[in-house]
């Protein structure tokens, strides 16, 4: 009999563990002892951080998107197939046309999706570089802007890439100085707590280089309504602030699926953070930002656990204990202008410890932006 | 108002015990914004200064502390959305 793993989500989680696995458990997929199904909404892969790019017209959205077959192992089935629910029980998964297909061990990897409407206003009055379209519509409206306030605001908390909001404002701040407008223009960042980033060491590295850069900070500000036709934006803890620009980190959600499966609340997979299983569920692991394990919603926690479930799904497999464990690695590079970044890594254990911006770090950046695709692949 | 014992019962619990990034606060804001007025959301929380920073977002965003309770390897802070 083949052991049927699936894998539901076709991102950095989803597409490094297929090539993991086909690389794990060649033979026996070879023998047709196992089969491997990656299931994505779509035909392509898509690299998200190149959006941030796409803002300021340094990269386009095609830069970040690939068919998922030129990427994945020829030994791993791939169904452009949106799936719509899961029936953890009796190991079923539901596709939006109808069909069941019965899994063995099931990975879901589901990711993250931008839900914007929990705040009244927002989508009328509110950008965002989250998106392909939303880059695109940010950076032609930046281009039009002769000056004013721009208000960056991050609302969505949990969100991907917890380090872009700031990324943003730097590279806003150096892209303008460089084209001798900066003057022109009054920037604002606001955080839902009381300091600037959600992580103490890094809101500690950001705070003193915002202050230099002439970037005003609003602390305590967890956005409540938007108002377009008036430009302002205004917190549940009672500030209102004026905009010409209003950049946004909107609320995110995960997958209907995960709620409705019993997974996990809020489209979030309740999963040990170490072994990545869902909990009450021994056939079922959950990866990347699908997965509550308290680490970055971030490609790299994302390729990282991947790793872990590739190993522990062969172990399994040949009926041997698993032993693989996520420590919480996590890597960022966080860009600081055009052309410096610095390099964070940290796990369970080990907060992050920003170091010195430098050209180097940032053209490491992206060399490493133009290299996923090897990542991706399962090579890097 | 660290005691060691919870005295009413939460409606929802938001775990962000190991929690890295971008924290227990972030994640207990979250779960704010998304239940109703009157919900008493619980987080777990291995991070001491969460039961500092907890009471102080709550004081300036509205919302009640109702409970900071000592559990031995993690606080559970209870917070009332007013």
């Amino acid at each position: 009999m083949t052991e049927h793993i699936a894998i539901v989500g076709g991102g950095t989680g989803g597409a490094v563990l297929a090539n993991n696995l086909a690389e794990e458990l060649d033979a026996e997929i070879d023998a047709g002892d196992v089969s491997v199904t990656l299931f994505n909404d779509g035909p392509d892969h898509v690299y998200k951080p190149v959006w941030l790019y796409v803002a300021f017209g340094k990269r386009e959205p095609a830069d970040g998107r690939r068919p998922l077959r030129d990427l994945v192992d020829d030994r791993v089935d791939i169904r452009d197939a949106y799936v719509a629910d899961v029936d953890p029980v009796d190991k079923r998964l539901s596709l939006a046309d109808g069909e069941a297909v019965d899994y063995d061990r099931l990975v879901v990897a589901t990711g993250s999706q931008l839900d914007p409407d929990q705040v009244p206003g927002l989508v009328a009055g509110g950008h965002h570089f989250y998106g392909e379209d939303g880059a695109q519509a940010l950076r032609d409206e930046l281009l039009a802007m002769d000056g004013g306030h721009v208000v960056l605001s991050v609302i969505g908390t949990p969100h991907m890439c917890p380090a872009a909001p700031l990324e943003f404002v730097f590279m806003l701040d150096d892209w303008l100085r460089e084209r001798g407008r900066r003057e022109d223009f009054e920037l604002t960042y606001t955080y839902p707590i009381m300091r600037v980033h959600g992580n103490e060491q890094i809101a500690e590295w950001a705070d003193p280089r915002l202050a230099e850069r002439d970037i005003a900070t609003e602390t305590m500000f967890n956005a409540e309504a938007v108002d377009p036709e008036a430009e302002t934006i205004t917190s549940m803890e009672g500030t209102e602030l004026d905009y010409d620009l209003l950049v946004a980190i909107p609320p995110h959600t995960g997958s209907d699926l995960i709620e409705s499966a019993g997974l996990g609340e809020g489209g979030w997979v309740d999963v040990d953070q170490h072994t990545l299983a869902a909990t009450g569920f021994d056939d079922i692991y959950a990866i990347g930002d699908a997965a509550q394990t308290g680490v970055p919603k971030a490609g790299s926690a994302a390729h990282y656990q991947a790793n872990v479930v590739a190993q522990r799904l062969a172990s399994e497999v040949r009926g041997q204990p698993a032993t693989a464990v996520y420590d919480g690695k996590t890597l960022c590079f966080i860009e600081t202008g055009m052309d410096a970044a610095t390099f964070v890594e940290f796990d369970y254990e080990h907060p992050p410890a920003p170091s010195e911006p430098t050209q180097a770090m940032h053209w490491s950046k992206l060399a490493y932006n133009e290299s996923y695709w090897l990542t991706a692949r399962g090579l890097l | 108002m660290t005691t060691n014992q919870t005295t009413a019962e939460a409606d929802t619990t938001v775990d962000a015990r190991n929690a890295t990034c971008p924290g227990p606060l972030m994640d207990l804001i979250s779960e704010i914004r998304a239940v109703d007025t009157g919900t008493v959301v619980a987080l777990l929380s291995d991070a001491e200064k969460s039961t500092t920073e907890v009471q102080e977002w709550a004081d300036e965003s509205g919302n009640e502390v109702t409970d900071i309770v000592d559990e031995g390897d993690h606080y559970r802070i209870q917070v009332r959305k007013l």
